[in-house]
């Protein structure tokens, strides 16, 4: 971790910033230190726990897994719900860099559970930048704090990756408005952790315009507050049922009913009509936090596969036939997989605390065509982030089941929990396909391919110093040249034809999430290198980054040239057959 | 009252110990360190102790490298007062470290010393004995229960055979058994003033004291595997190799 800040994400820099200068890079050490205590010690124990128990349903009410309660409240108590929340209310305004790092432990060691902090978190941003500041008093402080949880209401029964058919209704009544309608799949929309819940509810007015123009956001709390700042009456919003999943058990996924009686009171955040751009600001971030859960997962599976590794014993190694018998580390095949779950979950790690550098470069840097260019890299990472990580986790998982053998199938092991709890990850927040689309509608065709272009040449800066890694320098250029083809070809068939874009998409987000992993992985294998020449210190971890690297190059790099071929002359192929053919 | 907390840096319990190639010692670099537990529950309990107003001050000393100062850190981001680092890149044994913070003691003129009962590295169990003895106080060792009244100290020891109640005369030196606490987690706020609080860095050569080691290691070895296990046919084979072969009947 502390390398990836400190030699690839310019970790000294981020916290020289404008506003970010209470902090110090020894400090950062020990901030990674304490969160790794309460990631291990308090919430890795409960995670098995919490996909046997899971969230439970009783009396109308959601009760949470055993333990759950007391962690909530280890974690609120030791500030680390707040980590990036400005101090006006109570936060500890650390970097998102800082923060990317914590949230990996967190859920790494409990998905289920990291999933409420980082809702709260959501909701927080939301109110931060788009709340009146009556509204921003009443609420912020004890979001913050985590004292009270946040929830993020889109998802209706008939309105998924499509917004623009949310129907839930707001009518205006005095300074407030009255909700009616229903949300699925709200993540801790009801919980016993906390006295009181705020739900960001999107929702429309009734004479709102069609479509995702007509959409305003709302805050609904679950318990009315008093003008004194207690809490007053139950709200008119109730949690019918909880879903019954995969994975994530632990996390209670909700459908809340608002308005059954009088109708639930809510408030407008920011304007009227507005409530979808509102969102957008955030999606980035939310998207970015479940590009970190694909990451933790992976990391979880890795760091499992190799302990059982090490220990199964099982056959002699390849060639001989008798003598002791080996652990499965040292078979080649085990060592394929595990070297495969490495490499990648090295690669996703760059990506996704680079993502957290250009964030907060984007939004603190003096030189204002940094902030721009940092933004860019931002809104063209997203979906990359999310997409590739995700679906790369994924995979990780699965490979971790693997590794284990008939063992990993056994509940009892844990490996599969990995496998089931990864499994939302490349759906929820925008499914993969969605990303994929994003990244060739919004980030590629829209600006003509300004920003994917200024990327792709910050990423051949390197192609000189490569030359001194062998396995980079046979693929490193050809990986950018097929990206450059298939972005070429991209812009080129855009304009004419909305379905071959549409068809490629997948494959072109894979392609940068391929290429921009290797990009990173060999910035990783220079910096090593670079330290190996200064001194012997910590030689075996630097040439374990040069060898990791290298593995990255031969195995996954050279995938690009698939990838540009499915692209450019297998786009046609997709739409071939008729519907009725299938 | 002031309380004094010796806590020393040692491998993380963690991680699996390896033993040089040379067999001088075992391997340290590239491995994580962090603070012995039994130093932990010393610290916590002192912050216990101030919280309930018993204590004013806590001060934490540690003897070693530079980066011990991390380890400071730690205590005070758990909420010790002020450091002292008497730094040094020389091994220290027991005596040492009971000399040099018994010349701490003589400065800072705490009431009450509380340490961990051993370092989990080379397990000693010898430094709190020493310090008392050094300094002519009373000393509580093991202890799972503290208790502070009337100027005296009731302490509860974890010896073999149970439980011991004793009462120490003040100033006393205090060392701490697992279960006399459960340390608190660092509060993320408290990193950052943990960084605001003094540390001062005395070179160990500057305080004047023999610190030269009465003990020499001769080789350092991993413990022997255990063999394979047999069978035998009667009681009486059994018993045989008990006496002679084992030795333990």
């Amino acid at each position: 971790m502390e390398f990836v800040l400190n030699e690839l994400c310019d970790l000294e820099n981020i916290l020289a910033l404008p506003g970010l200068q209470e902090m110090t890079p020894d400090l950062v050490g020990a901030v990674l230190e304490e969160a790794g205590k309460v990631a291990s010690d308090v919430l890795a124990p409960l995670n098995r726990q919490g996909d046997i128990q899971g969230a439970r349903f009783i009396d109308g009410t959601v009760v949470t897994p055993d333990g759950w309660k007391n962690a909530y409240l280890n974690f609120i108590e030791g500030g680390w719900n707040s980590i990036t929340f400005s101090e006006d209310y109570g936060g500890q305004n650390l970097p998102y860099l800082v923060a990317t790092a914590v949230q990996e432990m967190w859920h790494a060691s409990n998905m289920a559970f990291g999933l409420c902090p980082m809702l709260t978190q959501s909701a927080v941003e939301a109110l931060f930048l788009h709340g009146s500041e009556e509204l921003k008093k009443t609420y912020l402080a004890k979001m913050v704090s985590g004292e009270w949880t946040g929830t993020m209401n889109l998802t209706e029964p008939q309105a998924g990756s499509d917004l623009s058919a949310v129907s839930t209704r707001a009518e205006p009544e005095g300074d407030h408005y009255r909700l009616h309608g229903q949300k699925i799949y709200i993540t801790y929309g009801d919980h016993d952790l906390t006295e009181n819940i705020i739900h960001m509810v999107l929702a429309r007015t009734p004479d709102a315009p069609d479509g995702v123009k007509g959409i305003s956001l709302f805050l609904v709390p679950k318990f009315l507050i008093k003008q004194d700042g207690s809490i007053g009456e139950r709200n008119d919003v109730r949690c019918v049922s909880i879903e019954h999943k995969l994975g994530i058990h632990g996390s209670p996924t909700c459908v809340l009913s608002y308005g059954d009686n009088e109708g639930a009171i809510g408030y407008l955040v920011g304007e009227e009509n507005r409530g979808l751009a509102h969102m957008f600001v955030m999606m980035n971030l939310a998207r970015h936090a479940v590009g970190v859960e694909g990451l933790g997962i992976a990391e979880r599976a890795y760091q499992q596969a190799v302990i059982y590794a090490k220990e199964r014993i099982q056959g002699r190694p390849a060639g001989v036939k008798s003598g002791d018998r080996i652990s499965i580390i040292h078979h080649a095949d085990v060592r394929r997989m595990l070297m495969s779950m490495k490499c990648e979950v090295e690669a996703m790690r760059a990506m996704v605390y680079l993502w957290a550098s250009a964030f907060d470069q984007s939004a603190r840097h003096p030189d204002r065509t940094e902030r721009q260019w940092q933004q860019q890299m931002v809104e063209l990472l997203t979906p990359i982030v999310k997409g590739w990580c995700t679906e790369t986790g994924n995979k990780i998982a699965y490979l971790g089941v693997q590794v284990h053998g008939g063992m990993g199938f056994i509940e009892e092991t844990g490996a599969a929990q990995h496998m089931r709890d990864a499994r939302i990850t490349t759906i929820y927040e925008g499914t993969t396909g969605i990303q994929a689309g994003d990244l060739v509608g919004r980030k590629l065709l829209r600006d003509g391919g300004a920003a994917a272009n200024l990327m792709t040449a910050k990423m051949r800066e390197i192609e000189p110093s490569v030359q001194s890694l062998p396995e980079f320098q046979k693929v490193y250029s050809k990986a950018l040249d097929d990206l450059a083809q298939a972005t070429g070809w991209l812009l080129q068939v855009g304009t004419t034809n909305p379905q071959l874009p549409a068809a490629a998409s997948f494959s072109y987000l894979e392609l940068w999430g391929v290429a921009v992993g290797g990009w990173l992985m060999a910035r990783s294998a220079l910096a090593a290198q670079a330290k190996l020449t200064q001194s012997h210190a910590e030689a075996d971890f630097y040439s374990a980054k040069i060898k990791t690297a290298s593995y990255y190059a031969a195995h996954v790099l050279p995938t690009t040239a698939a990838l540009r071929h499915r692209i450019i002359d297998g786009s046609d192929e997709v739409m071939a057959l008729a519907v009725e053919d299938f | 009252m002031k309380i004094l907390v010796p806590i020393k840096r040692v491998v993380d319990y963690n991680v699996k110990v390896r033993v040089k190639s040379d067999q001088s010692g075992v391997e340290t670099a590239n491995v994580k360190m962090s603070m012995n537990p039994f130093d932990e529950i010393a610290v916590e309990e002192a912050i216990r102790l101030q919280e309930a107003g018993t204590a004013e001050e806590i001060i934490v000393v540690s003897i070693g490298v530079s980066q011990c100062q991390e380890t400071i850190r730690t205590a005070l981001a758990m909420g010790a007062d002020r450091g002292i680092l008497v730094e040094t890149d020389q091994q220290v044994q027991p005596l040492a470290v009971a000399k040099i913070l018994k010349h701490l003691v003589e400065k800072e003129s705490p009431q009450l010393v509380i340490a961990g009962k051993q370092a989990i590295d080379d397990d000693n169990n010898q430094t709190g004995q020493m310090l008392a003895a050094l300094l002519g106080w009373s000393q509580g060792t093991f202890a799972s229960r503290l208790q502070l009244a009337d100027g005296r100290l009731k302490l509860t020891r974890e010896v073999d055979g149970g439980l011991e109640t004793v009462s120490l005369s003040m100033p006393s030196v205090v060392t701490t058994d697992l279960r006399l606490n459960e340390p608190r987690f660092v509060k993320l706020p408290n990193i950052m003033k943990a960084k605001k609080k003094p540390l001062e860095v005395i070179p160990m050569d500057s305080l004047g004291l023999d610190t030269a080691s009465r003990v020499k290691i001769l080789k350092v070895e991993d413990p022997p595997h255990r063999a394979a296990g047999i069978k035998v046919a009667s009681v009486e084979e059994l018993i045989d190799k008990l006496k002679n072969e084992a030795k333990v009947i």
